[in-house]
């Protein structure tokens, strides 16, 4: 691995001027790299951070990589990861007319981890240098405590995909209301304990902002004095709302790192740290799973639009259709991100661009009306940078994949079928509607069951784990050894409550039942609840 | 420890407590510093240490298939393992698959179609097809496979017979002698050595008590012991698999008993480190014997089933070629267990013949029913009690091919190694 050449550098720095011309907003600082196919297979198992703990199943996806590649050798152009500054990683064999148009790609890439709010609990940080640190940390337990380690990070890892990715997002951009003690007396004490009028409690409002604007050192004390001689159980009440909003806010592997009995013992504290490792690893990693088709399709969009502008690849475009068109069309058969994200981002473009994201065209209802609507506003810019700025993959399909789309694009689900009459496999047609297409879209997100401990039933002895079912039944084959791992970690049984879906095979009717899985001496058992 | 690694350890309590992103990727642009990579070896050894820890092992054989025009297609065997977790399970009762894609079609359209028959050819394991040519390079895939699967294998207990000498293999030992210098002293032959010196020196007065304090010691006298290459030899084995490829063994009796004789064949080559001769045997009425594995996993004909004349033709190769003296022989034999009814002597006949020269016969029944009712090779053996008179030599054991998984597979070659 090296940095790229200074005649490659320059060329960045070049594409970097015209795309925040064009409105794009990144750090000055980046790293280009040049990787050899061996570190690119080397390092997609560590999710391409150089720096990631040492882990065994990795080295098994690198045997295999290795073995892939030599049956299908195949490379990305580019891979860019969110650090800070931010790192790609090139192969070595680009002309330059490619470098500039897969520096605009990663350019793009970069605008979006660094501007897109659901990036936001990643901003102050640089992943790159946190990894290292837990890379040596992990490493040193491993001097101490051998295999065992590996044991940690295998269990925690299986419960990784539970982390509260979301409540954190929240509670940045949402603060609590309560979570002070002014905060919590105004807004809940006063009404919902005292159940008092709104304009008494104004009127303590002023109280109270009096008293601080005159004592701005003491008054919040002088004035919760008073509360606490007239209600000497408001205090109580208040550390039992933060008590319990706390609790609330920990996630399955926060629940467990903070309250296992086993890892609570003084010789196994050590472990707690591997536990908040890969829960960290996990939750930094959630933006980007959550955002794969809006991204792509974020940096295609650019890397279109900047490489037609840019005065230096004169010459080259034929090729360059030819490689964009590669990597942007829909496939015939398969689902390609780049593509759909592409046409999605260009379809809210276009809808800035004739106004028809306002109230004005909601409230047209005459077909003809709405097919010619154009206010000419070109506000198609502002629409998509608001996409870059507030939305992730569900949010893009749920808002815009509709009929007008799939048709324009002659979008399609395809079903296999067997033939049995011919001895074949059929693929065909299955449905045009867009109901169904963005169901079938929506399906393939990364969406983690919710799972969450229920903390009222919870012992030393027994970890009860509640499936908030939306749905869809849990993967059966990979509970037991999921619930084990719990259960290493807990130090004791395990339970799930969940659901199942269970199908009459003579009418085709599906009905749900709740059943409870058990984890108790290295046996699971299942029970119909 | 690779050098990078051991950087990284060291700073955890050393004065450097930084070490700049660009420095660590420069630092070590020869040697990556983001692997420490564990060889399979290492791997396999972990997943070993599992067990013994109280939890189940977790590296599985993946299969890569390499596709080729002709045919031919190759299969490579990777470890691989699953990290489990909760997930959501898309489709629980649904058989059918749904994707996205492009086209102006209608509903309803069929937009491409693909043999199912091509799909078994193409290597992804359904059984054999009846074509191709090219011969399909096993062997160093197959070494790699068989290492994997010592792991879960012991030996039976092995003949020391057909020692062969080896043309690759040398071992070192202090078998020879050098006057003057060498690698250790032989004490022995030094004192007689000197003696015998001082003897014609005329230095010992009393021949029958020489004073060892007077006499005179050269050190040419000193005898050394000294490496010397000696020829190892090594045992060799010959391994005949032999499968029924009649009609109702297509599709899922096939795919077991060639997994089976895939990982068996592996496990053997691994073991007697490549020196595993093979030898292929189809039958259905007739037995004939086939040049090269691919040929044995392709060959597939529509007729009826005598399982005899198959024993019958391994034993006569043997006989002709008087293999038993020079070799180890292992017989795998994979059936659906249908049998002609009248030939039950005539089997259990050659089946005692050939249980003088094997160290090994592995019956394999995938049967293909669905039922647990035995079939007729199974009920031939039994009541010709020749299972327990020949317990030593011969294994049996039955899988139902139609839900059959890597673990029974391994179990059944557990049970034919056993010793």
């Amino acid at each position: 691995m090296k940095l790229v050449n200074q005649h490659t550098k320059n060329i960045m720095e070049g594409c970097k001027e015209r795309a925040q011309e064009a409105g794009l907003q990144f750090d000055q600082e980046s790293l280009e790299y040049i990787v050899t196919n061996s570190d690119l297979i080397e390092l997609q198992p560590k999710v391409m951070i150089p720096t990631m703990y040492d882990f065994w199943v990795n080295d098994i996806e690198i045997i295999q990589g290795k073995e892939k590649y030599k049956v299908f050798p195949h490379n990305p152009y580019e891979t860019v990861i969110n650090s800070r500054p931010a790192i790609s990683f090139y192969n070595d064999n680009n002309p330059d007319w490619l470098n500039v148009m897969i520096f605009y790609h990663v350019l793009a890439h970069i605008d979006f981890f660094q501007n897109n709010l659901l990036f936001s609990n990643t901003w102050n940080e640089d992943f790159v240098g946190k990894a290292l640190a837990d890379k040596r940390q992990v490493a040193f337990l491993r001097t101490k405590h051998g295999r065992w380690v590996d044991y940690v990070i295998e269990f925690s890892r299986s419960i990784d995909n539970l982390v509260g990715f979301f409540p954190a997002l929240n509670e940045k951009t949402a603060p609590a209301i309560g979570a002070d003690m002014a905060g919590y007396y105004f807004n809940i004490f006063c009404q919902e304990k005292l159940k008092l009028n709104a304009h008494i409690v104004f009127k303590q409002i002023e109280e109270h902002n009096k008293l601080i604007s005159n004592n701005p050192q003491v008054g919040n004390v002088l004035f919760f004095n008073n509360i606490i001689k007239k209600h000497p159980e408001f205090e109580l009440e208040f550390k039992k709302h933060i008590e319990h909003n706390k609790s609330n806010k920990l996630d399955t592997i926060e629940f467990i790192r903070d309250n296992s009995p086993f890892l609570n013992k003084e010789e196994n504290k050590w472990m707690k740290t591997i536990v908040n490792i890969v829960r960290e690893s996990s939750v930094y990693f959630s933006p980007q799973i959550r955002t794969k088709i809006i991204n792509e399709g974020w940096a295609s969009f650019w890397h279109d639009k900047l490489f037609r502008m840019d005065d230096r690849i004169n010459g080259n475009e034929i090729q360059y259709a030819k490689i964009n068109a590669s990597v942007t069309s829909i496939n015939r058969a398969g689902l390609n991100p780049y593509a759909i994200g592409l046409r999605l981002i260009q379809e809210v473009e276009e809808l800035g661009n004739r106004g028809m994201l306002s109230h004005e065209f909601e409230r047209i209802t005459n077909i003809n009306d709405r097919a010619n609507f154009n206010t000419n506003q070109s506000k198609g810019l502002d629409a998509i940078f608001h996409l870059r700025k507030h939305f992730s993959d569900f949010t893009l399909i749920n808002a815009f994949v509709n009929q007008d789309f799939v048709s324009k694009h002659n979008l399609m689900v395809i079903g296999k079928r067997q033939n049995e009459e011919k001895n074949i496999t059929e693929y065909y047609v299955k449905s045009k509607k867009a109901g169904d297409y963005k169901n079938m879209l929506l399906d393939s997100l990364y969406h983690p069951p919710y799972i969450y401990v229920d903390e009222i039933k919870t012992n030393d002895k027994c970890l009860y784990l509640i499936h908030e079912f939306e749905g869809k039944q849990l993967l059966k084959s990979h509970i037991k050894s999921t619930m084990m791992g719990i259960a290493f970690l807990w130090g004791g049984n395990v339970e799930l409550i969940t659901q199942e879906i269970r199908l009459n095979k003579s009418d085709g009717t599906k009905w749900n039942k709740k059943v409870i899985y058990t984890y108790k001496n290295k046996k699971l058992t299942k029970e119909e609840l | 420890m690779k050098e990078g690694q051991k950087k990284n350890i060291d700073h955890l309590d050393g004065d450097k407590s930084y070490l700049r992103i660009e420095e660590l990727f420069l630092n070590n642009a020869s040697e990556s510093s983001y692997v420490s990579l564990q060889t399979l070896d290492e791997l396999m050894a972990r997943d070993n240490q599992r067990e013994e820890d109280g939890f189940e092992r977790k590296i599985k054989l993946g299969k890569i298939i390499k596709p080729s025009k002709n045919g031919s297609d190759e299969i490579i065997i990777v470890p691989s393992t699953i990290e489990t977790k909760f997930y959501h399970d898309n489709a629980p009762n649904s058989e059918e698959e749904e994707f996205g894609g492009t086209g102006t079609e209608e509903e309803g359209t069929v937009i491409g179609e693909k043999s199912n028959k091509t799909e078994n050819e193409d290597g992804s394991g359904k059984g054999p097809g009846d074509g191709g040519e090219e011969g399909h390079d096993l062997n160093s895939d197959a070494y790699n496979l068989g290492k994997v699967l010592t792991e879960y294998f012991n030996l039976p207990k092995l003949k020391k017979k057909g020692m062969k000498k080896s043309i690759s293999q040398y071992n070192y030992e202090l078998t020879d002698t050098n006057r003057g210098f060498g690698q250790l002293i032989d004490k022995k032959q030094t004192i007689k050595r000197i003696i015998k010196t001082n003897i014609l020196l005329d230095n010992i007065p009393d021949k029958t008590k020489p004073d060892l304090s007077s006499l005179i010691h050269s050190p040419q006298d000193t005898i050394y012991k000294i490496l010397s290459r000696e020829v190892s030899y090594e045992t060799e084995a010959i391994v005949f698999f032999v499968r029924d490829y009649s009609g109702s063994m297509q599709g899922y009796p096939s795919e077991a008993v060639l997994t089976q004789h895939l990982f068996l064949y592996s496990w053997l080559m691994y073991h007697y480190d490549k020196r595993v001769k093979t030898r292929f045997i189809l039958h259905d009425t007739q037995a004939i014997e086939v040049e090269d594995f691919n040929t044995y996993y392709r060959s597939n004909v529509a007729g009826g089933t005598k399982i005899f004349p198959a024993f019958e033709l391994v034993n006569t190769i043997i006989e002709n070629e008087q293999l038993h003296l020079s070799k180890n022989i292992y017989v795998f034999y994979g059936s659906d267990g249908d049998d002609w009814k009248d030939n039950k002597n005539n089997l259990v006949g050659e089946i005692k013949r050939l249980s003088k020269y094997a160290n090994r016969i592995g019956i394999f029944v995938a049967r293909n029913s669905g039922n647990d009712n035995p079939t007729s090779l199974e009920s031939t053996i039994e009541e010709s009690n020749i299972l327990s008179e020949l317990n030593e030599t011969l294994k049996i054991t039955q899988i139902n091919s139609r839900d059959f998984t890597e673990n029974q597979i391994i179990e059944s070659i557990k049970l034919f190694l056993t010793v």
